[in-house]
């Protein structure tokens, strides 16, 4: 109980301090997974006309999502310095793998009779890929995104080591501090919170973006029971 | 309109899908493309707007070899129903009707207008605009995926089994309709099918595929009457070639070769002799050469006896006689409707060839009802 009331302290006396690291936070998650999008989703595309890259590119994402973390940010330290930069680029990095594997997934994942069907409409490739390929795997496009987010929100908190601030300086401050629990909790709760709520809300865009929407939701209300 | 030469169409795994077709299609028919399954007709199909590119040959449309086009322009140019419907999930039936006027550019509230207007022609209610594909039963997505092939009023239509998925009675009403439809909008249309009730009705020519091979291509008239080969009549099946028999079998089939003649230069009295062997009460008239000139019965005889004595002088001229390559169906409607016991069958130079009476008719009867298992039993 004792913990809790601490938080609470905490809480009102550094409110403005952890409001502004909570956002700190989510910007860089947010920029990370922003800039690996806009890499990521032509990306995945391409490799999905080219399937002979796909396994080139996909096993390259597959090794960067396989570095640990405090590894890559120190890697990166030596070459970008300190700051929030690095950080933003590390996560970035460790965007690119589900945003990829998604992108290609869903765009390789579209009924093949639809693709010929808009070809025999007479429609360029282009307009095949914004009518018919983009609108139906935009969902499973949301799901990476989904899952990237959640994962930046998670490891940018060792953004502290290189000085980047966000939520992980609170928890930081937690650990060297004496009896720092309920610091260390300031700064994980938000974190949670932020996690969970990213993946809420991410996970409802999604759902808006199946392509047969009635149906969908069905099943998927079907998997919220069973799970 | 449509020209295949030398076609053919061999897959990368070495697959000959389609071997060495030659077509030729006028504009304005209706093209049914029938065979069993992995015959090649989709290919064929698929080949005509480049979806799939002929290994060999050419083909053309309006005398433009179609490679030499852009494909894209090419396929905006055709309406194309894909045997999967394919509509996109992801777009209101308006939106999946008037996509390929979206492609041309048409204005949002044209294409709005024209949806409304094909689907009235199949009869779905304006309300289903708005609606989704997966919320349609399979035959009302069908009908889109059809409706969307004539949006654009193109006039040449692909058409890949778009009637698979309907119940008979609603396949029924659509095949009425579009053939209707077709006749009147003059659309040249190339349909697959594998349903040869379906081929036989809707057809201006089949075109009957086997193993990429062409067997035979004509009118449902020539191929019920004359089937290429066994493979044609067992596609066929018996039963509609049995039943097809009086409406495909001409006169000369069945006509009695060898009917009761007498020259109109003969004396009236062996004209009665004749009779009387022959157990006939009239007798057909001809000149030296064989040609028809009309006919003599018994009862003019008898009130002539004293007065002629050739036949020349009691013959009744201007018979009705039938062409020997009339249909059975059309004779025996005259037969029926005149009223008459026999009727001449004559060649193109008026020469009597043969004779058919009501009792030939008995014998088509006979073999439509019964033929049947007579065949099977002779097997
Ligand atoms: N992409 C492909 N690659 C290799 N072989 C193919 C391909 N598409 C079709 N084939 C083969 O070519 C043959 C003809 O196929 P096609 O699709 O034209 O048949 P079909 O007459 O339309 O049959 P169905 O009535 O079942 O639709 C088949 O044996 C099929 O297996
Ligand atoms: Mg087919």
């Amino acid at each position: 109980m004792d913990v809790f009331s601490d938080l609470i302290t905490y809480f009102t006396n550094n409110g403005s301090y952890v409001w502004e690291q909570f956002f700190r936070h989510f910007l860089m998650s947010a920029y990370g997974v922003l800039f690996a999008a806009i890499v990521g989703i032509p990306v995945g595309i391409l490799i999905a006309r080219y399937s002979r890259l796909s396994s080139v590119v996909l096993s390259l994402a597959n090794v960067i999502q396989t570095i640990p973390a405090l590894a890559m940010l120190a890697v990166l330290m030596l070459v970008m310095g300190l700051g929030t930069n690095t950080v933003v680029f590390a996560l970035f990095l460790y965007s690119l793998l589900p945003i990829i594997k998604n992108t290609y997934t869903g765009i390789r994942n579209v009924d093949h009779t639809l693709i010929e069907s808009g070809k025999a409409m007479g429609m360029t490739k282009w307009q095949i890929l914004r009518m018919v390929e983009i609108p139906l795997s935009l969902s499973v496009i949301m799901a990476g995104l989904r899952t990237a987010l959640v994962i930046t929100i998670g490891i940018a908190t060792i953004g502290t080591f290189i000085g980047a601030g966000g939520l992980g300086d609170i928890i930081m401050r937690g650990t060297n501090a004496q009896d720092g629990t309920a610091i260390i909790l300031a700064g994980a709760i938000p974190t949670a919170f932020m996690a969970v709520i990213a993946d809420v809300l991410m996970g409802w865009l999604e759902r808006s973006l199946m392509p047969v929407k009635k149906k969908k939701q069905d099943s998927n209300e079907q998997e919220e029971v069973t799970a | 309109m449509l020209k295949f030469e030398h076609v053919s169409k061999k897959y990368k795994g070495g697959k000959t899908a389609v071997s060495n077709l030659n077509l030729e299609f006028k504009k304005g028919e209706f093209i049914v493309f029938i065979g069993p399954s992995g015959c090649g007709k989709t290919t064929t199909m698929k080949m005509i707007n480049r979806l799939i590119e002929p290994t060999e040959g050419k083909i053309f449309i309006n005398d433009e070899d179609i490679m030499e086009k852009d494909p894209v322009k090419l396929r905006r140019e055709i309406g194309y129903v894909i045997q999967q419907i394919g509509l996109f999930p992801h777009m209101t039936i308006q939106e999946n009707i008037s996509l390929v006027l979206k492609l041309l550019k048409w204005p949002e509230e044209k294409r709005k207008k024209r949806a409304e207007e094909l689907l009235s022609l199949v009869d779905m209610t304006p309300d289903y605009l708005e609606r989704y594909p997966h919320e349609l039963s399979g035959g009302q997505q069908q009908r889109i995926g059809v409706l969307r092939a004539l949006a654009a009023d193109q006039p040449l239509i692909l058409m890949d089994e778009p009637f698979g998925a309907l119940d008979p009675i609603t396949r029924d009403a659509l095949q009425d309709e579009f053939k209707n439809l077709q006749k009147k909008l003059d659309k040249t249309i190339v349909f697959v099918t594998h349903d040869m009730d379906e081929a036989l009705k809707l057809a201006d020519r089949i075109v009957i595929l086997r193993d990429g091979q062409l067997v035979q291509c004509g009118t449902p008239d020539e191929i019920l009457r004359e089937p290429a080969d066994e493979f044609v009549e067992e596609f066929i099946g018996k039963e509609r070639l049995v039943q097809a028999k009086p409406n495909i079998t001409t006169v000369e089939q069945i006509m009695n070769a060898h009917p009761v003649t007498i020259t109109s230069d003969e004396q009236l009295s062996n004209a009665i002799t004749v009779m009387k062997t022959n157990r006939v009460d009239s007798l057909l008239v001809i000149d030296q050469e064989g040609v028809l000139e009309g006919y003599i019965d018994v009862e003019a005889i008898d009130q002539n006896r004293k007065k002629a004595k050739d036949v020349a002088d009691i013959l009744i001229p201007d018979t009705f006689s039938v062409y020997k390559d009339a249909l059975v169906r059309d004779t025996i409607r005259q037969i029926l409707k005149k009223g008459l016991k026999y009727v001449p069958v004559v060649d193109e130079k008026r020469h009597l060839v043969g004779i058919v009476t009501r009792t030939s008719l008995v014998d088509i009867v006979y073999d439509s009802i019964w033929g049947d298992e007579e065949l099977e039993r002779a097997q």
